[in-house]
């Protein structure tokens, strides 16, 4: 969608709220924004009804930023409680049903390329770990095989916290959850090695304690997913409810998560390699195709 | 098989094997393909009045695999995906040589039902011609994307080959997976035979994607008995197609972000307890409903009607859909010889039901018999919901798990020896 397409009309600026006029006028469309800029523009998120200190939040924000073409981009995603944020942003989001996420993305991504063959359209999906782990994981592993030109961002906070603290299967082995009263008695489950073993073109793992290289990931992730193949991000976002993390120390835990069994990792296909090394990484600002 | 019989099908189906069990089995070729291509690079988009009502067709003596496959040949389908499952596969294999050959645009095997029916809602929200097709557990499996697809407003075309659900496990023809769509919201119809699977089919699309609809269609047929036998079909020429899905003359935006204002959250998610959130979802659900019954003057126009009528003033009148309309017609003709008083009425559309078709077509009948391939009796009972003095209908007979419907059996209702 072009800028030209969003703009107010002569004569109805008056109806249309500032917010939305804010969106136009200085929003994240068309320029690629910085995280360096956020408080400086207007975000595609703002309002949300998410808990106070919730690390997600954080992530989903960075996202917005840093999409590289968010007028032509369409997040996917599921239940849980990024869905919650997600569906205040300023891009059109589809809340389908439960664990349908990746099968959606694939009939989207698609449908897209063939309605749009000179324009790229972005679609991401953004989901929990219970819903691409768990109950959408044949249909997340399917469409790697499948090799389906999409990027997939797990928001792991190790938890159901949306239906009120069980284990899921990303929970950490022994912990005392919910439907797991005697602690956990699996292992977390390796969706990186998963996804490595699945042809995953680029895949990373990253927690929000620096928010650059969060932004630069996802937009990595989405400039490879467009023209190599799918990519994975699992990200550590951590839920300060139900692991009562206190909400002043929430980052505290991140970071020392990640330097106990989060860090920063990510891994790369020949072919993704190569793209970004010789194209991808030399491309500056928002993309049209 | 008679030699007579047998020169006759040899005409018929210059392949020569054997009508009764032989189904397309064999792999298309590469020249086979390429010749293809051009076929579907040079057909023509027409209007679809003419397609359905006007233009010349010729008879074939096809299966109603090879009717659906006619079909979608002449669909402009854009993406096809499908998982699968006997009866369906026959069809939906034969998608995949469309797909080869260039009449439809994209194609695949998806990882199973409940992962075809969400691509369908995804394809499907970014505005293109969406197809799928399944049977019996393919359908239990999907079913709960169907059931979210219309209050998704995500026009689509799902094949039903009927067959048995229940356990013990068994790949024969039963329609009780039909009483499963019909609480969904979507358009249901249930062809008779080969000729209904190409005709239904073909107009599905047209009335799913109208802006006032807005709706999947499901379009039943009865496993094996249409779709792995033969019979004849008249299509009009290959050279021509439907128009394209114009997505934008629907009834929501698409999810292509190409709508301002710039937000769409489409399907949002009203799970907060108060009255605005239970207000928006029950109004969002009388809206589909009255969709679906919007969808009546194209079944009208494009299908000819709801129900077809035999014998109307007839004493006794039998109701049926799909493959028991059949044996239904056969025990008319048989009482008819025998002096009998009886008559038809074929329900095409489950959904929207002919509610007020019933009632007027059957309000002079003394005896309503009501044949299906199912145990449940889903057709009776919906009848039996609609019409004043349900004491004059005599449920049954029923035949379910594969066997066949002898005609005697609803000739032995008729004339009430057995009951």
């Amino acid at each position: 969608m072009s800028l030209e397409t969003i703009k107010v009309s002569p004569g109805f600026e008056k109806y249309l709220p500032k917010e939305y006029q804010d969106l136009v006028d200085d929003g994240p469309f068309v320029k690629q924004r910085k995280v360096s800029e956020m408080g400086s523009f207007k975000e595609a998120i703002e309002e949300h009804p998410m808990c106070a200190g919730c690390a997600m939040t954080l992530f989903i924000r960075l996202t917005y930023v840093a999409l590289p073409s968010l007028e032509n981009s369409v997040i996917v995603g599921t239940a849980g409680c990024g869905r919650l944020a997600i569906s205040q942003g300023a891009v059109p989001f589809i809340y389908g049903n439960y664990g349908d996420t990746n099968a959606v993305a694939s009939g989207l991504k698609r449908g897209l390329d063939i309605r749009f063959p000179n324009q790229e359209k972005d679609v991401v999906v953004m989901a929990g770990d219970g819903g691409l782990a768990d109950i959408g994981f044949h249909a997340v592993m399917h469409s790697w095989f499948r090799n389906e030109k999409f990027t997939t961002i797990m928001l792991d906070n190790e938890v159901y916290g949306n239906t009120g603290g069980q284990e899921s299967g990303m929970t950490q082995k022994g912990t005392v959850m919910k439907m797991a009263p005697l602690g956990k008695k699996g292992e977390k489950m390796d969706m990186i090695a998963l996804a490595k073993t699945s042809g995953v073109a680029y895949i990373a793992r990253v927690a929000p304690t620096n928010p650059t290289r969060v932004a630069n990931t996802i937009r990595k992730a989405v400039l490879i997913a467009r023209e190599v193949g799918p990519t994975y991000i699992q990200a550590y976002t951590s839920c300060n409810i139900e692991y009562a993390i206190p909400t002043p120390l929430v980052m505290d835990d991140a970071r020392e998560v990640e330097a106990d069994r989060y860090g920063f990792t990510e891994y790369f296909t020949d072919e993704a390699k190569s793209y970004w090394d010789n194209t991808g990484r030399k491309i500056k600002g928002t993309v049209k195709k | 098989m008679s030699d007579v019989v047998e020169k006759k099908v040899e005409e018929a189906h210059p392949r020569g094997d054997d009508p009764r069990t032989d189904v397309i089995t064999e792999k298309v070729s590469q020249e086979e393909i390429e010749e293809e291509k051009k076929g579907a690079a040079a057909q023509k988009v027409v209007d679809p009045d003419y397609l359905f009502l006007k233009a010349p067709r010729e008879k074939q003596f096809i299966t109603g695999s090879e009717a659906a496959k006619e079909a979608i040949r002449r669909a402009n389908v854009d993406i096809a995906i499908a998982y699968p499952i006997t009866p369906q596969s026959e069809t939906m294999q034969q998608v995949g040589y469309l797909y080869a050959e260039g009449y439809v645009k994209d194609y695949y095997r998806a990882e199973e039902e409940i992962g075809v029916m969400s691509a369908i809602a995804g394809a499907s929200r970014a505005g293109v011609r969406c197809l799928t097709a399944t049977s019996g557990p393919g359908l239990m499996r999907g079913i709960e994307q169907i059931q979210a697809w219309p209050g998704g407003r995500l026009p689509s075309v799902l094949l039903v080959m009927c067959r048995v659900i229940n356990a013990p496990l068994a790949i024969q023809p039963d329609n009780i997976e039909i009483s499963f769509l019909l609480n969904s919201g979507g358009v249901v119809l249930h062809g008779e035979n080969q000729q209904d699977f190409y005709d239904y089919a073909l107009a599905a699309f047209m009335i799913g994607e109208k802006a006032e609809v807005t709706l999947p269609v499901a379009v039943a047929v009865d496993g094996f008995f249409v779709t792995h036998a033969r019979g004849w079909v008249s299509t009009p020429a290959e050279n021509m197609k439907l128009p394209p899905r114009e997505c934008y003359h629907e009834a929501v935006p698409m999810m292509d972000n190409e709508n301002p204002p710039i937000r769409i959250s489409r399907d949002a998610p009203i799970q907060k307890s108060n009255f605005i959130s239970y207000q928006m979802h029950a109004s969002w659900q009388q809206e589909v409903w009255a969709a679906q019954e919007r969808s009546r003057k194209w079944i009208d126009r494009w299908l000819g009607g709801l129900v077809e009528v035999v014998n109307p003033k007839a004493k006794t009148m039998i109701v049926a859909s799909g493959g028991a309309v059949s044996q239904a017609r056969e025990a008319v003709r048989q009482s008819t010889e025998q002096g009998l008083d009886v008559g038809l009425i074929k329900v095409k559309s489950i959904r929207p039901f002919p509610t007020q078709e019933l009632i007027e077509g059957l309000d002079h009948a003394e005896k309503i018999i009501i044949p299906e391939f199912n145990y449940v009796g889903w057709l009776a009972k919906e009848v039996k919901s609609v019409i004043p003095r349900v004491e004059r209908v005599v449920s049954g007979p029923r035949v379910f798990g594969g066997m066949s419907m002898p005609t005697e059996l609803i000739m032995e209702k008729i004339t009430g020896e057995y009951k």
